[in-house]
């Protein structure tokens, strides 16, 4: 089966010099979830433009559902709805009309009963008569899904949906984009928001000054290089760490009442027992044990500096 | 799904253009036609009255082709530019850029709806100056050829500069520095046939002597320079805008990077 995308060794160089993109290749599988991360300027949005036909690349391919988006574009952009960065509207227009635009541009005839279901899923039907520049931040954004969702596309981006959007909305959008994945939808969504990757994505792809670092099931990239820490809360406060305790690679809170001991989640032992029976041993009494597992921000945080 | 042809993308990008127009209605229809009735009454009336005619035409119904043409040169590149400029500007462009709609079908879309609206507005126009001055049209066809023909190749004018413009006010200089100052020496109020040498030589190299000239021709049979040569002029003009909005979508030329 072919994949929904597949970019392969795609290069981009700005008529400026600026390499956006350095040989990246990637396969987005259907109907799956797939965030790519990165920091300002990674090449995130250059990735999306090239795939949506709005940057040339200087090199490389991308074919969408088995379509070549050069040699037959019409095939491929049709699979595709995007939704950009920026909040770009036709501020004149009403949501409606900017829709059957959407909707026509993408080679589909009019159809008010899908217009009026993508519209009333997104809060919008209330606001049909409204022009877009009247309505709020968060409204322009659910208008801009909604152009990208008029045509019923397969493939649906969404470059930062949560940038200056409120908690409520996000936590809505999240809720249409599973409902999406669950009707077949692939989805593909750059974020900032690590929190949104950790919550929605099956897959995250981590971008770093153009090179694609890593791609990954996310709950394996947490396994792979995320990192535990138990944390030993004590009765009373320890000046230095006992020697007794020495080998086992403990470190001592600055204030004394905490053993905080990394492990590895991949390692075949995790020494947590030997460690325990040493406290006990050394004459350390503790009041609480906790764990705390690193965040696919750390993760990312981790990537990034390395890259 | 088409693949051969987006008919319903073409389609939804003029309808669009045409209910742009519908909202500045204003703009874009009552105010040409006020300016135009100015005219009449400035040329037309008050001067026109002491100048009996020109080739045999009355001076006001002489003045009238070169006022629709003055019109529809404007209308049609300021339409059309506006047209692509503003989603451009604002941003809304991606959407075109991403659709799969072929260079061909965008430039149909954009320039076919500003073609239209000022086909329509040169009718207009026409319609307005019968209630000044008796009209006659000795070649309805060609004068409707002529119009469609001058409609689309300045709204093609139009798209080139609205894709070149990187701002408002090289928006505003095509229209405002070389259509209208062309126009009116390109015969709009006189026959180029009256200017003394070496100005009439000079004025066979504004192309847009040879549109108003075959636009008059068929209203009155009277050209400045044979309506052949207007008709392959217009015709030209027509193709080297071709070429250039081929060259633009072929290189991404401020489209894409």
């Amino acid at each position: 089966m072919t994949h929904a995308i597949a970019i392969s060794h795609l290069s981009k160089t700005y008529a400026s010099g600026f390499q956006a993109l350095k040989d990246v290749s990637l396969d987005i599988r259907h109907g799956e979830i797939f965030a790519l991360l990165g920091p300002n300027g990674a090449g995130k949005t250059t990735l999306i433009n090239v795939v949506c036909g709005i940057v040339i690349p200087s090199a490389g391919t991308v074919t969408v559902g088995g379509h070549d988006i050069v040699k037959d574009y019409r095939a491929a952009r049709s699979l595709i709805g995007l939704v950009p960065q920026e909040l770009t509207t036709d501020a004149f227009e009403t949501p409606p009309a900017t829709m059957r635009l959407s909707r026509g541009l993408f080679g589909k005839p009019a159809n008010p009963a899908i217009i009026e279901k993508v519209l009333k899923e997104l809060s919008l039907w209330d606001k049909r008569e409204s022009r877009i520049m009247m309505l709020s931040g968060g409204m322009k954004r659910r208008v801009l899904i909604a152009k990208a969702l008029a045509h019923e596309p397969q493939i649906l981006f969404l470059d930062e949906p949560s940038a200056g959007v409120d908690v409520e909305l996000r936590k809505d959008m999240w809720q249409l984009v599973r409902e999406l994945r669950a009707s077949g939808v692939t989805i593909i969504l750059t974020t900032h928001y690590i929190e949104e990757a950790e919550e929605m994505a099956d897959r995250v792809g981590v971008i770093n000054k153009g090179e694609l670092i890593v791609v990954e099931e996310k709950a394996e990239l947490m396994r792979k290089l995320g990192r535990k820490q138990l944390i030993v809360e004590l009765r009373e406060r320890l000046n230095v760490l006992p020697e007794a305790l020495a080998g086992h690679g403990l470190t001592l809170s600055t204030d004394g009442m905490q053993l905080v001991y990394t492990y590895d989640t991949k390692a075949e032992t995790t020494g947590i027992t030997t460690l325990l029976d040493a406290v006990r041993n050394a004459g350390v009494r503790f009041k609480d044990l906790q764990t705390r597992q690193s965040s696919l921000e750390d993760i990312f945080v981790g990537l990034v500096r390395q890259g | 799904m088409r693949l051969a042809m987006n008919l319903y993308g073409m389609r939804a990008i003029y309808m669009y253009e045409m209910a742009r127009t519908g909202r500045t209605l204003l703009q874009s229809i009552v105010s040409p036609v006020i300016s135009t009735s100015l005219y009449f009454v400035v040329f037309g009336a008050a001067i026109g009255s002491r100048i009996s005619h020109i080739e045999g035409v009355p001076y006001g119904a002489f003045i009238v082709p070169g006022l629709i043409m003055l019109m529809l040169l404007t209308q049609s590149v300021m339409n059309a530019s506006f047209g692509i400029y503003f989603p451009r500007f604002v941003g809304t462009i991606y959407e075109i850029l991403s659709a799969p709609v072929s260079p061909f079908e965008i430039v149909v879309g954009y320039v076919g709806a500003a073609a239209t609206k000022s086909i329509a507005l040169g009718l207009i126009i026409l319609a307005t100056s019968e209630l000044f001055v008796p009209v006659r049209i000795a070649h309805p066809a060609w004068m409707l050829t002529f119009l469609v023909l001058t409609a689309l190749s300045f709204s093609l004018l139009g798209f080139i500069l609205g894709l070149w413009a990187d701002g408002f006010e090289k928006l505003q200089i095509v229209p405002l520095l070389i259509i209208t100052p062309l126009t009116f020496l390109g015969g709009t109020f006189y026959s180029t046939s009256v200017l003394p040498q070496p100005w009439r030589t000079v004025t066979l190299f504004n192309p847009l002597v040879y549109l108003i000239s075959g636009f008059r021709w068929s209203f009155f049979n009277i050209a400045d320079v044979h309506v052949g040569v207007s008709v392959a002029m217009t015709l030209l003009f027509l193709a080297i805008c071709l070429a250039i909005v081929w060259w633009f979508f072929k290189t991404g030329y401020r489209l894409k990077n």
